[in-house]
């Protein structure tokens, strides 16, 4: 065995040479996630794949947006990834759940064809394959995590997050739980750190990734938006603006800063460009569990506003507390986002029938 | 071609071994798409297409009854690749609705965010996406031999984009290795930080907002911006002529190339980046203010120009069911809207009055087999239902703003025939100027190459655009957002080019809430099934007879020439194409190349 060299431990061997991410981008998505983290610079696919960051296995990327093969060159690693052949391999599921059995035939969401009837693979039955034979399981962003928009009162297809699918107590055959990185879409730099951690984790450099009891890791959620604003200041002195286009405080015209985990107001969008409310558009909680239906109408002031507003002067501990109290409320996801034959979203289709 | 509403004579029938071939998914695109041919080996050609989606979700049900001010925030929600042309065009509507403009330096900031959309977006997919296609690898895999032609040919521009021979550019497109796709890869997220600077976040914006922009209106944020553009113009001045030369190789190197993916000039352009001295939002004026925008919306058919009036255009708008996972609402749903504001009537068939009824079913490729649905543009000069195209959005808008002749700014100017690109002197390049001149066909190298001249286009509009936001703001006239009111009833619509081609909203308003919402971008008109009048949708009639160049058999086959066909729409279903690999199912089938009725 050779000998330990101290400060140069990213050279020593991983736990395991390679792994794979196998991407799946057909729950009901905007593949926007995907799209988002070709922007991430930190780190950038590109640094990940081609091995530009020490210590971290050889990774091999499949993601159909960006896949050099197609159809049933692209689908064999799916086929792979079931049968045991690529392990290990971290499983990334993007887009809602929809929920296939509250109608009698047919398809919400699928990828690729069943040879044997013709008829293509339900999202939900690859997710049923996969996911035992997975070393992690990552839902990216707020449509995957929680249901997002398409789970929004008077859905259709039942859509829900992975882990309402799975079952939040669900835990990979290592042991590690599903991973939530919400944001709609995910902030770009948020998901690839999220990969380069696991990758870490995979390869015996780090231990078990810290996640909250939304399943998000602690170190990107933690905070409130409001904590990371540029604009606390205005808010601080009840500087409030009524109108768009304003540097001061949005509180007043719908920003949901306060009791919202997210960090995009300290990270910016892409290296530190862009962002939400420190740039002039208001907080409509994203990365929520309670998104989008505990917010909206979205350009209206949140309930609650109007006390802490006009209370701020009053001691901070008493806010903290109200804050709490609506934090855990769209720390919920709303009722209707479950697996089950049952449908109650409020859906009803045309009287006409 | 079957582009009529009339069910076509049937060509001769003829004997024909065909090879059951299927793509699913499609990748290096947006969504999910599956393709499925059968295709004709013998004679080397694609004999049927199907076009299917696998996804829905279903915004037009769930929208009903919410806050028509959320309308933006939603309905971005629908692209993940131009989701920020959805919020656009859905604040367009919004705006039309409830009787707001957007200040001037409002509609400058959001024509600036739009640019650098169309900048980045084309960007990403013409050289990590489709640029795949034609890179080292690919080429080694289906045509070995023109490659081998490409490393011997040298190309004609090397010494402005510094690729010795055209090998050297195809090298320089391989996945992550290749230095021209890391290039762009990091181009596009220069790209992205403009586009962040004016609307906030990337792909879903935070700062647009009915009335006009939440962004902060300081002379930093046009610096950022500005800094950023000039680098990107700097780039293009190299990425048109390494297209050209790229493109034009095709057409030597395999003589008849011209015939994969074209189709019939059926092109549809809605218009983009309005202009505020124009632009008042009112549905009665939209003919002229459309004519105002710095993209020319237009109806092109056959090479001529039908009309370019956004009121002709909304009014034509069809959409049609025959294959896709729907009940029909045409004789038992609610009209919405029966006459436009200016009094003409509205069809029920409009995406007015449009009602959406999914009903989930097994796919049947004699029957209903996607969740697209079949958008038609009504010819009232014929009665013909027009499967028009986008192209993938920029063949069809510079061929209609070429057309019309009427953009004229400085840096962009329409002639008539063709559009004109003119840019300062950048950091080591001199002034350059391009021209685009209407092609002669419309198939998949013309539709890829007006992508890099469009990028070039959206550029300088906005070097444009920062001029005059800068004006503005030097006047003093910061304010970027107007107040309104949200009225009980109401309609509006909004018009707008989304990266890959025409993108309507259609809004009802009916006690301050939303009663119907249909947005149409692109990717249904040009991913459409057989309609009910037995017409294929735009990728179908493109690759039905598109020769096959590859040189593989059908053991070894990519289908390299059918994925250049359909990529060069900019496929974008939040839906992907199939095609089957493998030995493929041999059929010995009489079969008559083109449809009619199916039911």
């Amino acid at each position: 065995m050779a000998q330990e060299v101290p400060g140069r431990s990213m050279q020593k061997a991983s736990a395991v040479s390679e792994v794979h991410i196998v991407w799946l981008t057909a729950g009901l998505s905007c593949d926007g996630d995907s799209v988002s983290v070709t922007a991430a610079e930190q780190p950038s696919i590109e640094d990940v794949v081609m091995g530009a960051i020490p210590g971290i296995p050889k990774v091999h990327l499949h993601n159909p947006v960006l896949a050099y093969e197609v159809g049933d060159d692209f689908m064999k690693f799916f086929y792979d990834a079931e049968q045991g052949k690529l392990d290990p391999f971290v499983f990334v599921v993007e887009g809602s759940i929809p929920n296939e059995e509250i109608k009698r035939e047919g398809y919400w969401a699928a990828q690729g064809t069943d040879e044997k009837t013709g008829q293509p693979i339900t999202t939900c039955e690859w997710i049923d394959r996969l996911s035992p034979k997975a070393l992690a399981v990552v839902a990216i962003g707020t449509c995957a995590t929680y249901g997002g928009i398409h789970a929004m009162a008077g859905n259709p297809t039942g859509a829900m997050g992975l882990a309402d699918y799975l079952g939040w107590d669900w835990r990979s055959k290592a042991g590690i739980p599903i991973v939530n990185v919400p944001g709609c879409p995910v902030q770009p730099d948020n998901f690839m750190e999220t990969v380069l951690y696991l990758l870490y984790q995979a390869a015996g450099r780090a231990p078990m990734i810290p996640l909250d009891d939304k399943l998000r890791p602690t170190w990107l959620f933690g905070k409130t938006v409001h904590e990371g604003c540029d604009r606390a200041g205005y808010y601080e002195q009840s500087d409030f603006t009524e109108e768009y286009g304003s540097s001061k405080c949005l509180v007043k015209i719908g920003c949901w800063g306060p009791v919202v985990n997210c960090n995009v107001t300290k990270r910016g969008w892409m290296r530190g460009v862009g962002g939400c409310p420190n740039v002039g558009g208001i907080c409509i909680a994203c990365t929520m569990p309670g998104f989008p239906d505990k917010f909206m109408p979205f350009m209206d002031e949140p309930p609650g506003a109007s006390l802490s507003t006009v209370s701020n002067k009053a001691y901070g501990a008493i806010i903290r507390a109200l804050r709490g109290i609506t934090n855990d409320t769209v720390n919920k996801e709303p009722k209707w986002r479950h697996p089950g034959p049952y449908l109650n979203t409020g859906y009803r289709p045309p009287a006409h029938m | 071609m079957a582009t009529t509403a009339q069910p076509q004579a049937e060509t001769p029938v003829k004997k024909r071994n065909l090879v059951d071939m299927h793509w699913d998914p499609i990748t290096r695109i947006v969504g999910s798409l599956g393709i499925f041919t059968k295709i004709d080996f013998d004679n080397r050609e694609v004999a049927e297409c199907y076009s299917t989606s696998s996804i829905f979700r279903g915004y037009s049900i769930f929208m009903k009854g919410k806050d028509p001010r959320d309308s933006h925030f939603i309905t971005s929600r629908i692209c993940g690749i131009c989701g920020d042309n959805h919020a656009t065009c859905a604040v367009y509507t919004q705006n039309m609705a409830f009787g707001v403009k957007t200040p001037p330096l409002g509609e400058w900031i959001v024509n600036l965010g739009e640019a650098a959309e169309y900048m980045f977006d084309h960007n990403i997919f013409q050289d990590n996406l489709v640029g795949v296609d034609f890179c080292e690898q690919m080429m080694k895999e289906t045509n070995p031999a023109v490659f081998d032609k490409a490393t011997k040919t040298a190309a004609p521009h090397a010494s402005v984009h510094g690729y010795r021979t055209i090998g050297d550019i195809m090298r320089a497109l391989n996945p992550f290795t290749g230095e021209f796709y890391r290039e762009t890869l990091s181009v596009s997220r220069l790209t992205r930080e403009m586009f962040c600077l004016m609307e906030g976040r990337h792909v879903h914006p935070s700062t647009l907002y009915p009335g006009g922009v939440g962004t902060v209106a300081t002379v930093q944020v046009f610096t950022d911006y500005l800094v950023r553009l000039m680098k990107y113009v700097e780039f293009m001045k190299k990425v048109v002529p390494l297209h050209d030369d790229l493109f034009d190789f095709f057409y030597e190197a395999l003589p008849g190339y011209e015939k994969v993916g074209q189709r019939r000039v059926l092109l549809g352009c809605w218009g983009a980046f309005n202009d505020p001295d124009a632009c008042d939002y009112e549905y009665r004026h939209m003919g002229d203010w459309g004519r105002s925008m710095f993209v020319t919306p237009g109806v092109i058919v056959d090479g001529k120009l039908v009309t370019n009036d956004l009121i002709d255009i909304n009014l034509g708008i069809r959409i049609l069911l025959g294959s896709s996972y729907y009940e029909d609402w045409e004789q038992n749903c609610e009209t919405f809207v029966r006459t436009d504001p200016a009094g003409n009537p509205v069809d029920k068939r409009h995406p007015w009055n449009q009602s959406t009824i999914p009903k989930p079913q097994k796919r049947d490729f004699n029957g209903r087999y996607t969740w697209v649905m079949s958008p038609r543009w009504f010819d009232k000069r014929t009665g013909d239902y027009l499967p028009l195209d986008t192209g993938g959005g920029p063949i069809a808008r510079l061929w209609s703003t070429a057309l019309s002749g009427l953009v004229d700014i400085g840096y962009v100017k329409a002639t008539g025939n063709s559009v004109k690109i003119s840019f300062p002197k950048t950091a080591t390049l001199p002034e350059t100027e391009f021209e685009w001149k209407i092609p002669q066909w419309s198939n998949a190298i013309e539709r890829d190459r007006a992508r890099t001249y469009f990028q070039a286009y959206a550029a300088a509009c906005a070097l444009y655009f920062v001029e005059r936001a800068l004006k503005e703001l030097h006047s003093g006239n910061t304010k970027t957002w107007a107040e309104f009111a949200v009225p009980q009833d109401a309609i509006g619509c909004g018009f707008h080019e989304a990266v890959r081609g025409v993108l309507s909203h259609h809004l009802v308003i009916r006690d301050g809430k939303i009663a119907n919402y249909h947005p149409y971008p692109p990717t249904p008109w040009n991913a459409s099934p057989r309609d009910v009048y037995g017409t294929p949708g735009p990728y179908e009639d493109a690759i039905q007879n598109t020769p096959i160049f590859e040189e593989n058999g059908p053991d070894k086959f990519k289908g390299i020439d059918i994925m250049r066909a359909v990529r060069s729409f900019d496929p974008c279903l939040p839906c992907g194409v199939h095609m089957y690999l493998g030995e493929g199912k041999v059929l010995e089938t009489r079969h008559s190349p083109m449809f009619g009725v199916q039911r």
